[in-house]
């Protein structure tokens, strides 16, 4: 194996990235895009796929193309080709599916994690009990044109009647492909098992039925796997294989096409897997945000379809509300200018900014649409509901209520990647973005996506686990360095903690920090400190409140940020101080070009 | 130039026209029907019965047509003492009868869907069983935000120059179903004004997001549009904002004014971009598509449009392409152009915030 070719097909670019391992390691070599041509009037991915594959070409003079246009020569050959071509894909819109399940925050709710964790876009999630009448739930599901329908409901042995219901209500529907009429729905069934010789009755005419073993068999149990692995068997076969040029491109893979939100969880979990931390990773793209989590091994995968920095950053401004957008902004704009602003970028999505306000903007808008993608993200990382567990009768009224297990604090790593992230001027930025956005507590690693490849490199881990590791390691994931945040609210000015570094060279740093105060260490990447963090009374690192913390941090390109602004962080309800405030910490870690802000302010 | 419409049924149907026809705007091309709305009856439980002896007390088979409140199933027990009905909901037909769930299906009657031509002319190509192709000679322009379906309309400037806002003052009530063109924006109170007259459409260059959001009665979270219900089609050909409407859109308007034509301001902006439309049919002349000519790249002396802050809207020519990327006050390397604006300054900007404009 000396060379590997990894496409992700994206919704408006095609991005070729190029491996090889010329002296027993590999990494990354080049990187080629070109528009996607799913769209008439190519409609045939594989011309995008082409283009983008001829500018790694051009740029390294290794041939990979076939000459009679037959696709991508496999294996090397000594002169030309690649050992190996996986490729991901999200043109067309990505895998839209429908889940339906008995109970919505149970049956109904793994089958969500179970679609979203396989890559998909949900549409809508249909139950029992979800507040509407059969005939709006009836209305919707014809409204809609999913790729393909995963429906659960009932543990093994356990509800029948109202499972079958369901099945009625979507077979009533009749719900028809969005990629042409001329073919079956995808329907996977993952509900009681003692029900799938009726389901089949009665949805085996008329739908492309699979049935697979139960999703919840008891309810303490969640088993996603088989139906993940049936929804991706049939993005192959059903999805793909009507899209635009995808029968061709699949013959010229090695490896199954994966949706490339799956790609990215697959990096997303490869950290997880190396680092043996819990990870919290981020795709901020153009269109949709997606928010992973890795806890003590369980993967978790939202998708807010609707929150992007392009097509949909004025359905930012409409979830988060201009005010929450115009807070991180320090000087004076009228609100209706930036709303008229993210109304045009929205409409022409592929300018950039070019001035130091507009791109300060963009970064608001950035910050809520993670921090709306993690409130989304909590709502589905949250434990097995309707286990039964020992209650008082006012507990019982409590199970609506059942929390997430996202908290800040035990998360060791943060991950971002997507456009805004991977290109900010500084990457000071991106680590400060994704600390106002997600408020990490005690001691976190922040990371990026150097250039956009993490869905590469996760179908690649598929296969070629240590190789797409080395590479990943070595060319892809950026250190941006450490954020020691202590969780806890104080008066601004009273001291917070003391942080003793022990820095590679021997010498020790002592920083004491106030609240409200934000402080930047440099400490290069792939370099780590010896840190004593020594928070007051009334603040937490980890240890409890008062408790000191003797741990290793990692370096970075941003090195580490003391954040004495605590947690939950609050920006004051004072303009001139809300401010002030934004400014004193931008300045104090170099943020932005001072001179260029002042004449902002 | 020859403009083509591809008009498709959802699904397929009979289509009337054919190869060679001449069609006018309300023809109607194609026509089927969408099965009705299901309605599920849960007739086990209304009968007090278990759902596996359902079948028993049925009145109606499955593939019967029942009329609304006609009954489709009966329990009688202590000899006629006690007496259920159950009538149908709706004028359908039985689609299923459950003994696992005890639910019955009625299938409501067909809802007919048609699709006219949109546009007059000739039908180019008969689509089998889904519908057919359109062509005629018109002059198209293109907007780049709209709300509101398809529609028609005679051409009337509402405005004398593309810099004026159009107010309440320029809508007479003798604009009722005309296609009103605007300058560099239109308020909220000419855009309600214009709705209460029965124009059927507004050109315009800008509008404030603020009077959009008021005027349609909800903040636009993803530009999937053309559905609203809001008395007009508003067609915006610049962005948001007042911004001047481009010279050679508003002349092109002009110079077909007092023709009819048919808009579209249905926007879709992500897979699929679809962008809102005038088209106005004519047999004047016949003008070759500069398809051509933009595929041509920019060039020095190319003319563009800067679509970004801090030159948002302003007009200009190509001066050079430099090859290596440049910094822009952000920081970023970016690949850049020059551009020589009307007013003779020469600037900077990111090639990503440029487009090509036709002269």
């Amino acid at each position: 194996m000396r060379y590997i070719l990894a496409t992700d097909v994206g919704s408006t670019t095609t991005k070729a990235r190029f491996f090889s391992n010329e002296s027993g390691e590999w990494r990354f070599v080049i990187a080629g895009e070109a528009p996607t041509t799913v769209e008439a009037p190519y409609e045939d991915v594989t011309l995008g796929v082409r283009n983008a594959v001829r500018e790694v070409e051009e740029l390294t003079g290794h041939r990979i193309l076939a000459p009679d246009g037959s696709g991508i020569v496999v294996p090397y050959d000594g002169k030309m080709g690649v050992d190996l071509y996986c490729t991901t894909s999200s043109a067309g819109g990505g895998l839209q599916m429908m889940v339906a399940g008995l109970i919505k925050t149970m049956t109904a709710e793994s089958a969500n994690r179970a679609a979203l964790g396989a890559g998909a876009i949900v549409m809508d999630v249909i139950a029992r009990d979800d507040g509407r009448q059969p005939y709006q739930k009836i209305q919707r599901i014809r409204s809609l044109r999913p790729d393909m329908i995963l429906l659960a409901g009932g543990t093994d042995g356990g509800a029948t009647a109202h499972v079958v219901e369901i099945a009625e209500l979507i077979k009533a529907a009749g719900p028809k492909p969005r990629l042409g009429a001329g073919y079956q729905l995808p329907i996977v069934y993952a509900g009681n098992k003692a029900l799938q010789t009726q389901i089949e009755e009665l949805m085996g005419s008329e739908f492309a039925l699979t049935l697979v073993d139960n999703i919840r068999p008891v309810l303490e149990v969640e088993n996603t796997e088989p139906a993940r692995r049936a929804i991706h068997e049939l993005f192959m076969e059903h999805v793909m294989s009507h899209a635009p040029g995808y029968t061709k491109l699949m013959k010229w893979t090695d490896v199954p096409i994966m949706p490339t939100p799956a790609g990215e969880g697959m990096a997303m979990q490869l950290i997880a897997s190396v680092y043996k931390e819990n990870v919290l990773g981020v795709g901020l793209g153009g269109a949709t945000t997606n928010v992973y989590s890795v806890v003590d091994g369980r993967f978790v995968r939202s998708v807010s379809a609707n929150l992007g920095m392009s097509y949909s950053v004025t359905n930012v401004m409409k979830s988060a509300g201009l005010p929450n957008i115009v807070r991180w902004l320090p000087f004076k704009i009228d609100e209706e200018e930036v709303a008229n602003r993210l109304m045009n970028k929205m409409i022409r999505p592929t300018t950039i900014p070019q001035t130091l306000e507009d791109l300060i903007v963009e970064h608001a808008v950035a910050r809520e649409a993670l921090r709306l993608g993690l409130e989304h993200h909590k709502t589905i990382a949250t434990r097995l509901k309707g286990i039964q567990v020992q209650r008082t009768i006012s507990d019982m009224f409590e199970q609506e209520l059942e929390e997430t297990y996202i908290k800040m604090m035990i998360i060791d790593i943060i991950a971002g990647t997507g456009g805004l992230l991977s290109h900010a001027p500084r990457r000071i930025q991106s680590m400060f973005i994704l600390t106002d956005a997600f408020q990490p507590e005690g001691v976190t690693k922040m990371f990026q996506d150097s250039v956009f490849m993490m869905p590469h490199l996760g179908v690649l881990s598929t296969v070629y686990r240590e190789a797409a590791w080395n590479i990943f390691d070595k060319d892809c994931l950026v250190r941006l360095g450490t954020v020691i945040a202590p969780a806890g609210v104080g008066k601004l000015g009273d001291p917070v903690m003391t942080v003793e570094l022990e820095m590679p060279g021997g010498e020790t740093l002592k920083e004491e920090v106030k609240f409200g105060e934000i402080k930047r260490i440099n400490l290069p990447e792939r370099q780590d400190a010896n840190a004593v963090i020594t928070p007051q009374r009334g603040f937490d690192v980890g240890m409890g409140p008062g408790h000191k913390l003797e741990k290793k941090v990692m370096g970075g390109v941003a090195g580490v940020l003391l954040d004495g602004r605590g947690r939950p962080l609050q920006l004051p309800e004072d303009e001139g101080l809300r401010k002030e405030l934004l400014v004193k910490w931008w300045q104090a870690i170099e943020l932005y070009p001072m001179d260029e802000l002042k004449e902002l302010i | 130039m020859t403009i083509t419409k591809t008009r498709r049924l959802p699904i397929p149907g009979e289509v009337f026209v054919e190869k060679g026809q001449k069609v006018n705007y309300y023809d109607i091309v194609a026509r089927t029907e969408i099965p009705g709305d299901p309605e599920i009856v849960k007739v086990a439980l209304l009968l007090g019965v278990e759902p596996e002896d359902l079948p028993r007390y049925m009145t109606k088979k499955v593939g019967d047509k029942v009329a609304k409140d006609e009954v489709i199933a009966a329990y009688n027990a202590l000899f006629g003492l006690i007496k259920k009905r159950v009538p149908s909901p709706i004028d359908g037909t039985i689609e299923s009868i459950s003994d696992v769930t005890g639910q019955v299906i009625v299938r409501g009657l067909p809802v007919p869907v048609e699709v006219d031509a949109y546009i007059p002319g000739e039908v180019v190509e008969v689509l089998p069983r889904e519908g057919a192709v359109i062509e005629t000679n018109a002059a198209f322009i293109q907007g780049i935000f709209g709300i509101g379906g398809e529609t028609h309309g005679e051409i009337k400037m509402a405005v004398k120059s593309p810099e004026e806002v159009l107010t309440p003052d320029n809508i007479m009530a003798g604009d009722k179903g005309k296609v009103l063109v605007g300058g560099s924006m239109v308020t909220l109170e000419a855009l309600r004004k214009a709705a209460e007259v029965g124009v059927s459409c507004i050109v315009v260059g800008g509008i404030k997001h603020r009077d959009v959001t008021t005027f349609i009665g909800e903040e636009i979270g993803v530009a999937i549009t053309g559905h609203e219900e809001v008395g007009l089609t508003l067609i915006v050909t610049e962005g948001f904002g007042e911004m001047k409407m481009s010279r050679r859109t508003f002349d092109l308007l002009k110079s077909f004014e007092g023709y009819l034509a048919a808009v579209n301001g249905a926007t879709q902006i992500r897979a699929g971009v679809m962008r809102p439309e005038i088209i106005i049919p004519h047999n004047e002349f016949f003008e070759q598509s500069s398809v051509e000519e933009l595929s041509a790249g920019m060039v020095p002396g190319t003319p563009v449009r800067i679509i970004r802050q801090p030159y948002f809207g302003a007009i200009g020519k190509v001066v050079s392409l430099p090859v290596e990327l440049q910094k822009v006050q952000t920081e970023s390397d970016v690949r850049v152009l020059e551009v020589e604006l009307e007013d003779g300054r020469v600037v900077t900007v990111p090639r990503a915030n440029v487009e090509i404009i036709e002269e």
